[in-house]
């Protein structure tokens, strides 16, 4: 219950704290200059890629997950995998706008009128709008049948 | 934590006094210091006992009007008057939201929790005893919160207690604009104050068990709720950030479930019951658990198998979490995930079913002593098995089209919930009362209060069973609208339903009286009255602050050492150390 | 520490010390609460390709900022560890307080971020976009909040050399709140 216990815990031989900084700072450059290459899957790597590269050595240097008692990685690995698989159940019902017998026109109908504001260029100012609009819009609750 | 000075007295000193109910003013500390700013696991664990009975009486008074109103529609409720549509909505939410949150959580995880894990792993309090109280106290403030949306202009939420949107997010619709925020808000606190509590029993039997006590020398009551606290913990996450988007929703107008907007309302629909199933399950668990201590206890035979009823709890709470798209079976979801979701609904069965039969095998050849917590135990398994085997018509997504939202699924659900929030607490209550009070309950009365809960339990939901195969719908105020709904005996099934209703909920003032009569002039108890091993019975009836005045106990065997052939007595408590020279 | 203090507390039956057991705990518990709104989110963002037009007005540079702030917080957060260790409770405290300070930053950062971004209409209704721009960042700002009330309060005891192994606590949820906006800032940031 004392700092001693971690004497030995941060004994551990580790890289320096300042050069893993480094690194992540290095990281954070790639991550935000990734997209002026403008490729889409560089960019999803970049971003995506180093976050979790990043997470990984906060994680392991600073966090020291990997010399803590091996139950405390299950534990967090586990409530990520439990969140990744929610995401994978749910995600076919949310991020579809129709499937099997439904359709969700709603949400088809905001796609397509934020489309077409995008792509005509008008920016923000259609952003602010579209608020305003859509508060009496249609049929709110005529989504799935 | 040197708040805790307040209980001016040091370890193991026999403060004779320190929790009973009957000498308040005799002592240190003030009576509000001592009841309300307690940091002793066994006040907080009375705290929370206490608040889930008085919303059991807010939820049983729900329930019975709108049962009144069922099966007398349109006629004034003695109590309540004529009820209104909206009245009808608020309390059908109230009754559901109430037993399930401020009843069944804070009663079999919270109260039995705070109260039995100290005690049973053998430790003087939980590691945290102030996070412990800031959790009762987040807790009461949610119960505040509640109470206040009863009384707010609109009344009430009445979006039911799975709060749906569009319904429960836009006040066009659900005609409650403060009513479903402060829900909602109260909801949030509630799980905030499990959250806390949780963690605190969770690190409580990682880190203080008693000397010896190795992880199959846990009793699996403890177990249980450890497990139950972890399924909440992993799964109420997503639902705390979907009633925070939900709060936004409703007061600030955006539009996370509202498909106009870009949202989508089958979100909240995943979001909830990613929660809501695991939820099932962390209050079935602490019920098996004590259904375990009370079958062995008194039945005076070592558990079956032990490692399979925790393997087997632990399976139940990992499949729990793959289960919960079954209660969207008609929502609209994909069709190829429903099929997944039917498949792992039925392997949930075998684990809890797995479950059932070690308790039985533990009853076979076992020399049961018929007493009041006994039968409690044995008419949860029961019961319980009728709520199961019902399931299973609903976890089908075929069979479910039909049986969605009918009387079936609400009488299916009710013979689950009703035997782990009711009849675990009163196996519960009844077994560790002399513990808590230092005094028996009257068994005769005991016996009365239970055959009458268990015959009118059965008589409100057989008649339900059979209304939902006839397809009536659980959401309907006033079924004399619907011609299809009035065929011949369907009105007498649902009278005949709320009669029962006003006999189990009579029965329950015998309880009532029995129990507060008893804490002030029942029969003195023993340390140990029904000869159990576990470690709280080592301790003095009641136990004082500190739980163990002749030194922590150390832990020599299992927790279910009954009818052992080498010994006299037929219990072997797990504290006592093994005899010279034996090898045990 | 009072001397009444429960034996429950001080048992390490785990060989883990109590608080850093409970403060996984609470990251465990809040992995679930951020993986919530993020895979929200998330499931979102995939139906709505429109959103696009959204995300472009974030301001990367800013995000890039603060992302750096974060990290280097979290550095001293961990430097903090290292002299807790060496059981030197006065320079502990002092990298809580830069700690604490980075904190400060990113806060002050952000709301100058967010006062512009309101100004040009982007507020948390005008798109759902928004709305889970200002929910999820809001939560994580929550969090920081947090974060420096408790560094504060574990500083003030670290000075005078009591409660030392609460500073590896703190700094295990901070390096936790430090991970959620490493993920949080490409999700709103880069993904244009």
């Amino acid at each position: 219950m004392s700092a001693d216990t971690h004497a030995a815990h941060a004994g551990h031989a580790h890289p320096s704290y300042v050069k893993i900084w480094g690194i992540l700072l290095v990281l954070l450059v790639v991550s935000v200059a990734g997209p002026f290459l403008g490729i889409r899957v560089v960019t999803l790597i970049t971003a995506f890629g180093i976050a979790i590269v990043k997470a990984y050595i906060v994680a392991r240097y600073f966090m020291h997950i990997n010399i803590e008692k091996k139950y405390v990685a299950y534990l967090v690995g586990a409530m990520v995998i439990l969140m990744v698989l929610m995401v994978g159940a749910a995600a076919p019902d949310i991020m579809h706008h129709e499937g099997a017998n439904w359709h969700n026109q709603a949400a088809a109908d905001t796609v397509k009128k934020g489309m077409a504001a995008g792509e005509a260029g008008a920016g923000h100012h259609e952003a602010s709008e579209h608020g305003g609009t859509e508060h009496g819009g249609a049929a709110p609750a005529g989504e799935h049948h | 934590m040197s708040s805790t000075a307040e209980h001016g007295h040091s370890h193991g000193g026999g403060d004779a006094h320190a929790h009973g109910h009957d000498d308040h003013g005799h002592h240190e500390q003030g009576w509000f210091l001592k009841y309300f700013w307690s940091t002793d696991h066994k006040i907080i664990g009375m705290q929370y006992l206490f608040t889930g009975m008085f919303m059991a009486l807010i939820g049983g008074f729900a329930v019975y009007v709108f049962r009144m109103q069922l099966a007398f529609p349109g006629m004034p409720v003695p109590g309540w008057g004529r009820v209104t549509a909206s009245d009808y909505n608020s309390l059908v939410t109230t009754h559901g939201s109430v037993m399930i949150f401020w009843v069944a959580m804070p009663v079999l995880i919270a109260a039995l929790g705070n109260y039995l894990i100290p005690l049973m792993v053998g430790c003087d309090d939980m590691v945290f005893p102030r996070i412990n109280r800031l959790s009762y106290q987040i807790f009461l403030i949610s119960v505040i919160v509640l109470i206040v949306s009863f009384l707010v202009q609109g009344g009430a939420f009445g979006g039911a207690w799975t709060a749906y949107p569009p319904l429960s997010a836009k006040s066009a619709y659900n005609l409650t604009p403060l009513g479903s925020t402060l829900w909602v808000a109260a909801v949030a606190l509630e799980f905030v104050a499990f959250l806390l509590g949780g963690i605190n029993f969770v690190t409580t039997l990682m880190n203080s068990r008693a000397p010896g006590m190795k992880m199959f020398d846990v009793p699996m009551v403890v177990w249980m709720i450890i497990i139950a606290s972890v399924l909440f913990m992993a799964s109420v996450g997503p639902l705390v950030a979907g009633a925070v988007m939900l709060m936004f929703d409703q007061q600030i107008g955006t539009g996370f479930f509202d498909p106009a907007k870009g949202g989508d309302p089958i979100l909240w629909q995943h979001l909830f019951w990613f929660f809501g199933h695991p939820e099932v399950y962390v209050v079935l668990l602490p019920a098996m658990g004590i259904t375990a201590e009370v079958i062995t206890v008194h039945g005076r035979k070592k558990l079956f198998a032990y490692k399979t009823v925790l393997y087997t709890a632990i399976a139940t709470g990992i499949i729990s979490f793959f289960v919960w798209a079954h209660h969207q079976f008609v929502a609209g979801i994909d069709p190829r995930m429903a099929n997944i979701f039917t498949v792992t609904t039925l392997i949930i069965s075998i684990p809890v079913a797995e479950m059932v039969f070690v308790y039985i095998a533990t009853l076979y050849g076992a020399s049961i002593r018929l007493t009041t917590p006994m039968l409690w135990a044995l008419s949860f398994i029961g019961e319980f098995l009728m709520g199961g085997v019902t399931g299973i018509f609903l976890g089908a997504s075929g069979a479910d089209i039909y049986f969605h939202d009918t009387y079936f699924v609400l009488a299916h659900f009710h013979y689950t919930f009703f035997p782990i929030a009711f009849i675990g607490t009163f196996a519960a209550l009844t077994h560790w009362f002399p513990k808590m009070y230092g005094r028996m309950m009257n068994e005769a009365w005991g016996k009365v209060h239970f055959w009458f809960t268990i015959v009118g339990f059965n008589f409100i939901f057989i008649p339900l069973f059979l209304l939902g195969a006839r397809g009536d719908h659980r959401r309907i105020y006033d079924p004399t609208h619907f011609p299809e709904l009035m065929r011949a005996g369907m009105q007498d099934m649902r009278v005949i339903a709320t009669i029962s209703l006003l006999v189990l909920l009579a029965a329950q003032v015998v309880f009532l009286v029995n129990f507060f009569y008893s804490i002030f002039w029942g029969p003195k108890a023993s340390k140990n009255p029904w000869e159990a091993n576990t470690l709280e019975w080592v301790a003095p009836s009641p136990p004082p602050h500190g739980n163990f005045p002749e030194g922590l106990p150390n832990v020599y065997r299992g927790p279910y050492e009954y009818a052992h052939p080498d010994r006299k007595e037929d219990y072997w408590p797990q504290n006592v150390p093994p005899p010279e020279g034996a090898a045990s | 520490m009072s001397a009444t203090r429960p034996i429950a507390t001080t048992r390490e039956a785990t060989g883990m010390p109590t608080g850093r057991l409970a403060i996984w705990w609470v990251i465990a518990s809040e992995i679930v609460i951020f993986g919530g709104i993020l895979g929200s989110y998330i499931m979102h963002r995939l139906g709505h390709p429109e959103w696009q037009y959204q995300s472009e007005h974030t301001n990367t540079w800013i995000g890039a900022f603060n992302t750096f702030v974060l990290l280097t917080s979290s550095l001293c957060a961990v430097l903090a560890h290292e002299q807790a260790a060496k059981k030197n409770g006065p320079g502990a405290a002092r990298y809580l307080m830069f700690t604490t300070l980075g904190g400060l930053v990113f806060l002050v950062v952000k709301s100058f971020e967010w006062t512009n971004e309101i100004k040009h209409g982007f507020t948390i209704t005008s798109n759902t976009f928004w709305s889970f721009y200002y929910t999820a960042a809001g939560l994580h700002a929550l969090h920081i909040i947090a974060g420096m009330i408790i560094m504060l309060i574990v500083a003030a005891d670290a000075r005078k050399n009591r409660e030392l192994q609460r500073v590896e606590n703190i700094g295990i949820y901070w390096h936790f709140v430090d991970l959620v906006w490493i993920f949080l800032f490409p999700l709103l940031y880069i993904a244009k």
